[in-house]
């Protein structure tokens, strides 16, 4: 489905602030995975998704998205089959711009002069009220004006409007409180069920990574570290993959910022 | 006195929807895109230059189309500057700007001034046209009416297409747009040639209505738009795309007659400038001190408290 082949990825080279945040990083997605992926802040997460995504040209190796090399392909034509949620619910959509002209440019429908249909505001009614936020009754209204929650929210279904090849959720109820994150989380679980999606998703909540999802993955110095799926994942708990890390990567944890639940 | 006040209502009527054309141009760059295009002041008088030089050649009709056409490739060179070549897009504008100055004296074969006294301009055209009927004098503002409700009705439904709302979403959140598979820099240089277009018509319609071009035709013309699109914002408030846009329009209309009232209790020509100035200052600064008076207050309130303690 997706494969990294042997990526790295530099910053700052040959200067001091040089920092190797992707390091030989090899990595194969079957169809239908849900891949949680935990390590410290600056283990290069992040920086995963960002090649995966385009962001930035990665310094060598190649990456593959069902058959396809997309190593050299502009972010805006890989979002076509990539979606992605970030940590901070304000940067999935336009505060300026109604929910439904949020939605419209996310469905993509039509031509560049087209309008949005009766059709297309029946679509979005029908969706938003998936959400149970009552945002089916508000599209009118600016985006600006939603809560954290329910932009999170929005944005998870903007990005699944046509259900993607890949799904990216990079932290995404990080910010949100525990019940609103919870909730949103429970959307996606929904979302990515209904369309069989393929997910990745960065979590610095190692319970909640060992309850989702068929596989888990631990990232390190720009390394993945650790990574494990089957029936050794279900054997698993919080102590076991505190155990792993340290094994693998040689260090007490006291330093990091992984939530212990 | 009615007579007088009725002719300068007309005068300003049709000098601020001429300039109106410019603040649609600004809305779309500067509320929709978020872009603060500097490169509007030469753009106008491009518009005015090759608009007076097709109008001298013969042909009145074309020469609006003719600036639309100069309008979009100099808002394309702004746009390619600030999306391609890594340029702010503050100093694309104003690079833009300078060159234009060269361009628009080459345009207008190396001399500084056009006189189109003699020339056949979209006006004396509708002169003409309705010289018998009952419109007669108010042809001017008849030509202008039209041309401005044709662009206010054409914008206002493009900004609600998708690619409007592409344009809207980039200068709002262009992470979103990316994330939506749009190109920034495409909707960039669609906006930005589309709001250039407008400014260079505007300056084409002045120079046919004042008769002649000089090359300093546009200067500030940037600060007297943003002037009227900020008081139109005033008026209108934030409401829809149309009612904004309406807004603009309105905002233009007004700047003109305040300055014409102004002109008319003897204030010289040359302080036109100025005046615009200060009320960009107000209309962008008001609003800030508002928003930090109870922040202020508290802060004097402390000092106070401190004083008597």
């Amino acid at each position: 489905m997706l494969e990294l082949i042997d990526v790295c990825k530099t910053f700052n080279p040959k200067t001091i602030f040089e920092k190797v945040a992707l390091d030989h990083v090899n990595l194969k997605v079957q169809d239908g995975d849900f891949i949680s992926i935990i390590g410290a802040n600056g283990a290069g997460k992040s920086t995963l998704f960002n090649a995966i995504c385009g962001s930035f040209l990665t310094d060598s190796g190649k990456i593959i998205l069902d058959g396809e090399d997309i190593t050299f392909k502009p972010d805006h034509i890989r979002a076509k089959t990539i979606g992605r949620l970030f940590q901070d619910p304000m940067r999935g959509s336009a505060p300026g711009m109604s929910i439904e002209e949020n939605l419209a440019l996310a469905a993509g429908h039509g031509g560049w002069l087209s309008k949005i249909s009766k059709a297309d505001k029946e679509a979005f009614r029908e969706r938003l009220s998936l959400l149970d936020m009552g945002l089916e009754d508000r599209m009118k209204q600016p985006v600006g004006l939603l809560s954290g929650g329910q932009r999170q929210a929005l944005t998870l279904l903007m990005s699944t409007f046509n259900p993607p090849k890949l799904l990216l959720l990079d932290e995404h109820t990080a910010a949100l409180d525990p019940s609103t994150a919870e909730k949103v989380l429970e959307l996606t679980k929904k979302i990515v069920d209904d369309n069989h999606l393929t997910c990745l998703m960065i979590t610095h909540n190692m319970q909640s990574a060992l309850e989702l999802g068929n596989r888990t993955i631990m990232m390190h110095h720009g390394k993945i570290i650790y990574d494990v799926s089957g029936d050794k994942r279900k054997g698993l708990g919080v102590a076991d993959l505190l155990g792993q890390f340290k094994k693998a990567a040689g260090k007490d944890l006291d330093n990091d910022r992984m939530i212990l639940v | 006195m009615f007579n007088t006040f009725f002719a300068l209502g007309a005068t300003a009527l049709e000098l601020g929807l001429i300039s109106s054309l410019t603040v649609l141009a600004l809305f779309l760059s500067y509320s929709m895109l978020n872009v603060c295009d500097l490169s509007t002041d030469g753009c106008f008088t491009l518009g005015a230059a090759v608009g007076a030089v097709v109008a001298i050649s013969g042909h009145p009709y074309l020469s609006l189309g003719a600036a639309i056409c100069a309008g979009m490739v100099s808002g394309f060179v702004t746009a390619i500057l600030q999306t391609k070549m890594g340029i702010d897009s503050l100093l694309s504008g104003i690079i833009v700007n300078t060159g234009l100055y060269s361009v628009n004296i080459a345009i207008m074969g190396g001399a500084s001034l056009l006189n189109m006294n003699k020339t056949e301009t979209v006006f004396t055209k509708a002169k003409m046209l309705f010289a018998h009927s009952f419109i007669g004098p108010q042809y001017r503002l008849v030509v202008v009416i039209a041309i401005v409700a044709l662009v206010l009705v054409l914008l206002t439904w493009f900004l609600k297409t998708r690619l409007g709302l592409a344009i809207r979403a980039t200068g709002n959140n262009p992470d979103m747009v990316k994330s939506s598979s749009i190109n920034p820099t495409f909707t960039t240089i669609v906006g930005l040639c589309l709001s250039n277009s407008l400014t260079a018509l505007s300056g084409c319609l002045l120079a046919q209505s004042q008769k002649s071009v000089n090359v300093t035709i546009g200067s500030g013309m940037v600060t007297i738009a943003l002037a009227s699109l900020l008081i139109g914002r005033a008026f209108m408030g934030k409401g829809g795309i149309g009612k904004r846009a309406v807004g603009a329009v309105l905002g233009a209309f007004v700047f003109r007659l305040v300055y014409t009232i102004a002109l008319r209790f003897n204030l010289p020509a040359y302080m036109l400038k100025l005046v615009s100035s200060v009320i960009v200052i107000i209309a962008i600064a008001g609003p800030y001190f508002k928003q930090r008076l109870p922040e202020l207050k508290r802060i004097r309130d402390a000092s106070k408290g401190e004083r008597h303690a």
